[in-house]
C-alpha cells in the first residue's frame, strides 16, 4: 500500500519539548530537514504558514495539529509524527483565535497530493479515531506508534 | 449538476482530504452524479466563488462573493460530520 511507505518508524519523535506552537513546529521541521526529507526552506515556510493558516484540530479526544506547507520545499513525501511532552496551544484551523492544546503533531511533507490520497485518507482515519490518538499520545516506543497506526489500515 | 468548491490554504492538502470525505458522504446519501467537486486556494476564492453553488473551507476565507461558505473542519476530524453534510445538502438544494 502506497501510504505505508510514507509512515516510517524513524520519523516519530516522542517527548518533544516545546513551549509554543512555533517552537514545536521548528523542532520537528528541523528534524525532517536533518533526515533529508525536506529542504532547509521548509522550516521557515511551515512556521510562517502556520501563522496565516493555522492547523490545530480539536478532535474528540487528543488535540492534534497537521502543519504543512507548499510542495516546493519537499524532497520526499513523508509524514513525521511529533508527540509533545507537554501539550502546547495551537490556533484552531479556520478560526480567528480559538486555541486547542495539541499533544500530537502530524507534520506533512507533501509532494503530489493527488498521488498521495491514500496517505491523506489514512491520516483522516487516524484523526477521527479517539482511541488510536490516545494510544499514540501515550506510546512508549516508536514501534508502538507505528504498529498502532498500521493496525487500523 | 451542483458545483462544490473546496478551499484550503494551499488548495491541495486539507482540501483534498475534505473533498474525498465529502464525496463519500454525498454518495452515501444517494446523490452520486448530482454534484461535482473542485478545489482551490482560499486566495483564489474571490475570483472563483461566484461560479459555484457552495464553498467548503478548511481555512479562514475572506473576499466579497455571494456563494454560501460552510466550514469544513468536520471532514478532517469526523466531529459533527453528518451535521455539516446536512448544511451542504441544504445549501445545494438537493
Amino acid at each position: 500500500m502506497e501510504s505505508m511507505g510514507l509512515l516510517r518508524q524513524d520519523l516519530v519523535v516522542r517527548d518533544l519539548e516545546a513551549s509554543s506552537d512555533q517552537g514545536a513546529i521548528e523542532k520537528l521541521a528541523t528534524f525532517l530537514h536533518e533526515k533529508g526529507i525536506v529542504k532547509e526552506s521548509y522550516i521557515n515556510a511551515i512556521m510562517e504558514r502556520e501563522k496565516v493558516f493555522s492547523t490545530g484540530l480539536p478532535t474528540g479526544s487528543i488535540g492534534v495539529a497537521i502543519p504543512h506547507t507548499d510542495v516546493e520545499h519537499v524532497n520526499e513525501a513523508a509524514v513525521a509524527i511529533g508527540i509533545l511532552k507537554e501539550p502546547v496551544p495551537f490556533t484552531v484551523m479556520a478560526s480567528d483565535d480559538d486555541k486547542v492544546d495539541v499533544k500530537v503533531m502530524f507534520m506533512l511533507a507533501v509532494k503530489e497530493p493527488h498521488a498521495q490520497i491514500e496517505l491523506l485518507q489514512t491520516l483522516m482515519g487516524v484523526l477521527s479515531d479517539p482511541e488510536l490518538l490516545t494510544t499514540i499520545s501515550e506510546a512508549t516506543s516508536n514501534r508502538e506508534v507505528y504498529e498502532a497506526i498500521t493496525s487500523v489500515l | 449538476m451542483k458545483k462544490i468548491l473546496v478551499a484550503c490554504g494551499t488548495g491541495i492538502c486539507t482540501s483534498t482530504m475534505a473533498a474525498k470525505k465529502l464525496e463519500g458522504q454525498l454518495e452515501s446519501r444517494g446523490l452520486k452524479g448530482q454534484f461535482s467537486i473542485s478545489q482551490c486556494r482560499v486566495s483564489e476564492l474571490e475570483f472563483k466563488a461566484n461560479d459555484f453553488d457552495v464553498i467548503i473551507c478548511t481555512s479562514n476565507a475572506s473576499g466579497s462573493f455571494d456563494t454560501p461558505i460552510i466550514q469544513g473542519l468536520a471532514y478532517l476530524t469526523g466531529v459533527q460530520m453528518n451535521k455539516t453534510t446536512d448544511k451542504v445538502v441544504e445549501a445545494l438544494g438537493l
